[in-house]
């Protein structure tokens, strides 16, 4: 175990006594917990720890954002595509409220952060003292755990619990929020113990060995068995446990927006995204199968569409590390608590070598009348305006799908989800559960720095550019090299398309003006371009990857252009339409 | 599905804002709490909530898990009203002289189980304990005499087939917790103490 501790770590995890400030201690644990990067902005409350960090710039890198929203999505971003915790410093009051929307995100979408906020002294509160909020109250709902620190012995063994908590298990934010007087006050500190138990929680539910067995013979049983999953495969790092499961039972597969990248998208059993706007086969045949496995996944409604019809022909067999996800929106026949790192080569064992050929074939007749009908129009129109989706066809030609992508929220994210390549795991970073416009900018931020190697594109509306665009400045001061595409329709595009077609094109304030893109990013000194025409668009996407550096590209697309397929709100999953003549 | 009372009984560890994170799940979900108290338990440092709310059995269930997510709650349990003995407590305040002149009052209350705790001249509050139509009762019988102010505890409840929660703790400080712990629902038949 000491063998895979950097130097810093080690030095932090000895146990020499020394009087050490609360600051200090926070800086020490950071480090001792492998923390290298943090997302964060000062302010009066969080003043010492920001003293104290002066002096540990050698070991910490810190990212000043522009605003606290977007340290926490950088951090969403950095945690995601590294699988590592994401770490977030914000003052009290305002800094910590604007932390509110992030953790939310987080919490949703099992994004393991730990933010530290500021607090007002101790004897402070309650008082309504200058930029006072009851943090821990305002976050209760969103935050897997949150704790106050007044005294300064308490840091060491709260913020390993943090960590403990964020990351194992299902996953979540943490807020700990430590009053002035406890950054400052000086206490004995003998070393860094990490938390790898607490009593009243567990983050793994036991493997029961006779689920697993059930579900392995509903799953020989079958003819037509059909696997769905989520995050949960990535977060648990069971990708190649996954493969094997799959591979041998030779189950046709399709993800949920979360669960995008698990495997590659091009993998010959992998049949698509599920969901509203995901691909007609999956849908439509969740009504169909006979066995559906639902691997880390939580049958969101965005997933499901109309519950009561859905999948009501099938036995479910329900692979899940959190008990409260089972049964809590679909009925499991089968319920497999546990890890699936844990629980996937234990079915796989059991389960037959199998290849269900006329079964696999619905799947390829749904596909070509989906390509027929919505993919090669939007891939390869033939009308002068572009289209969201060929912009995303010409980046897979470009980056071969190794790029990681960052999607806001809207039109565009739907698409990006729907056409992109992805060759590798954790290549999907996009706010799947609460749907945040803004998020994409910062995270893609916090996605460059957690994975510098990789190419990070954050493909964004015209509406949610202009939500955290702030950001910008971070990119200029720091410097990740994040490619940034803004699709613009010159609309709020998704909220434009629903009032057309259930609000009878009642366009109600979905028109937004944008500014000059290009020239708000040459502001910031970042290079950019925009292009309206499909002679450019090759070019000018190549010319985006190739640049040394930050780059924007925006990219003028068809203003009235609508996503499909599409699962209609309050429709079940079958009745899934393949365009607006269907609706 | 429908509705009953349940009693919901939560074991945590006593830390600050755990009883708003419990609160928020229930108001969350539009669910009225229809009485709420926390007590320590015969495990010093464990805490017990008990909370009684109206609703299905599968809400119920769902509430128990979401609950027992909650980084420091032990265990949460659901029950129905015939697999726990419960009791709530209730205070009456009466003008002393209307109960001087009225034997009668003073045979009524004996009769309800309630005892003076506290005798003024001007009043004497009465004490009794038992299930809510049984305190509501003596409210009735004593309103024709001045009842000047009553009020009524939270329920207290403990589930007939419980063994406490003594043996439980010492599995959970485990590292690798038995089955005790971490069990199953599905396992085997659902025993009389639903459990999570
Ligand atoms: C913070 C926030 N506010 C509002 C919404 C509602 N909303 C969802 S999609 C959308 C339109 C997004 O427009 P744009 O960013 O231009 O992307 P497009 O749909 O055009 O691709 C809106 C307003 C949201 N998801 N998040």
């Amino acid at each position: 175990m000491l063998s895979t501790l950097n130097q810093p770590q080690k030095a932090a995890l000895q146990t020499k006594t020394e009087e050490l400030s609360g600051s200090e201690i926070v800086l020490r644990a950071l480090i001792a917990e492998g923390v290298e990067t943090i997302f964060g902005y000062p302010g009066g409350a969080i003043m010492p720890i920001y003293d104290a960090l002066y002096d540990y710039n050698d070991q910490l890198k810190h990212i000043l954002v522009r605003h606290e929203q977007g340290a926490i999505h950088a951090a969403q971003g950095f945690a995601r595509i590294s699988g590592k915790c994401g770490v977030v410093f914000a003052t009290s009051g305002p800094g910590a409220t604007n932390l509110v929307t992030g953790l939310a995100d987080a919490q949703i979408d099992s994004t393991p952060v730990v933010c530290i906020t500021g607090q007002v002294f101790a004897h402070l509160l309650g008082t309504d003292a200058f930029q006072e909020t009851d943090v821990i109250n305002i976050t209760t709902p969103i935050t897997k755990w949150n704790y106050q620190v007044t005294d300064a012995s308490e840091i060491a063994e709260v913020l390993a619990k943090a960590f403990y908590i964020a990351k194992s298990g299902r996953p979540g934010p943490v807020v700990i929020d430590i009053t002035k007087n406890a950054q400052i006050q000086k206490v004995p500190f003998s070393g860094y113990q990490p938390c790898n138990h607490i009593r009243s929680y567990r983050p793994k539910p036991i493997v029961r060995k006779e689920y697993i067995q059930e579900a392995a013979k509903l799953i020989n049983e079958a003819e037509r068995p059909f696997v769905i999953f989520g995050q949960g495969v990535i977060l648990g790092q069971a990708e190649n446990e996954f493969l094997k499961f799959i591979e041998k039972g030779g189950l046709p597969a399709a993800w949920t927006i979360m669960g995008m990248s698990a495997i590659p998208t091009d993998h010959p059993l992998g049949v698509g995204m599920l969901g509203m706007h995901g691909n007609y086969g999956p849908n439509l045949l969740t009504n169909e199968c006979d066995v559906l496995i639902a691997v880390g996944m939580r049958f969101d409604d965005r997933v499901t569409g109309r519950l009561d019809k859905y999948a009501k022909q099938a036995k479910v067999i329900h692979l899940d590390i959190d008990p409260a996800e089972i049964d809590k929106n679909v009925k499991a026949t089968v319920p497999v608590w546990g890890d699936c790192k844990e629980t996937l080569p234990l079915l796989t064992e059991l389960i037959e070598q199998k290849t269900y050929s006329t079964w696999l074939q619905k799947f390829e007749d749904c596909k070509l009348k989906e390509q027929q009908k919505v993919v090669v129009p939007e891939l390869n129109p033939t009308s002068d305006i572009m289209t969201m989706g060929e912009v995303i066809r010409v980046l897979n030609e470009l980056t071969e799908g190794n790029a990681a992508i960052v999607t806001d929220v809207g039109q565009h994210q739907m698409v990006a989800c729907r056409y992109a390549n992805m060759n590798q795991s954790k290549s999907n970073i996009t706010s799947g559960g609460l749907g945040t416009m803004g998020f994409a900018l910062p995270a893609a931020i916090g996605a460059k720095f957690g994975a510098p190697d990789r190419t990070v594109v954050a493909v964004i509306g015209d509406g949610g550019f202009q939500m955290t665009l702030q950001e910008l400045g971070t990119i200029m001061q720091f410097k990740p090299a994040v490619k940034i595409l803004i699709l613009n329709n010159c609309f709020l595009g998704m909220v434009r398309q629903w009032q057309q077609l259930f609000h009878e094109r009642r366009y109600s304030f979905v028109d937004i003006t944008s500014p000059d893109f290009v020239q708000v990013a040459k502001g910031y000194y970042i290079e950019g371009a925009r292009i309206s025409k499909r002679e450019e668009l090759k070019d000018a996407v190549k010319k985006m990857l190739d640049h040394d550096g930050s780059y924007l590209l925006e990219v003028m697309v068809g203003k009235e252009n609508n996503v499909f397929p599409m699962v209609p709100q309050g429709r079940g999953v079958a009745e899934i339409v393949l365009g607006a003549d269907e609706v | 599905m429908s509705k009953q009372e349940y009693t919901i009984t939560v074991y945590t560890e006593n830390q600050i804002g755990l009883l708003a994170r419990i609160a928020i799940m229930f108001s969350r979900r539009k669910i009225n709490i229809e009485s709420l108290n926390t007590s320590s338990s015969e495990v010093e440092s464990v805490h017990r909530f008990t909370i009684v709310i109206h609703e299905t059995e599968e809400v119920v269930r769902k509430l128990c898990r979401q609950i027992e997510k909650q980084v420091e709650v032990l265990k949460a349990y659901y029950n129905t009203d015939d697999e726990i003995v419960w009791q709530e407590v209730a205070l009456y305040k009466v003008p002393t002289d209307e109960i001087a002149e009225k034997v009668k009052v003073e045979r009524l209350l004996r009769e309800n189980g309630a005892r003076a705790v506290l005798i003024r001249k001007d009043y004497t509050i009465f004490e009794t304990s038992g299930h809510r139509d049984e305190t509501d009762k003596l409210i009735t019988v004593l309103e024709p005499y001045g009842l000047i102010e009553f009020v009524r505890s939270a329920r207290v409840a403990i589930i007939k087939n419980s063994e406490g929660f003594h043996k439980k703790l010492r599995d959970f400080e485990l590292r690798e917790p038995g089955e005790e712990v971490v069990e199953n629902e599905y396992l085997g038949d659902q025993e009389h103490v639903f459990s999570m």
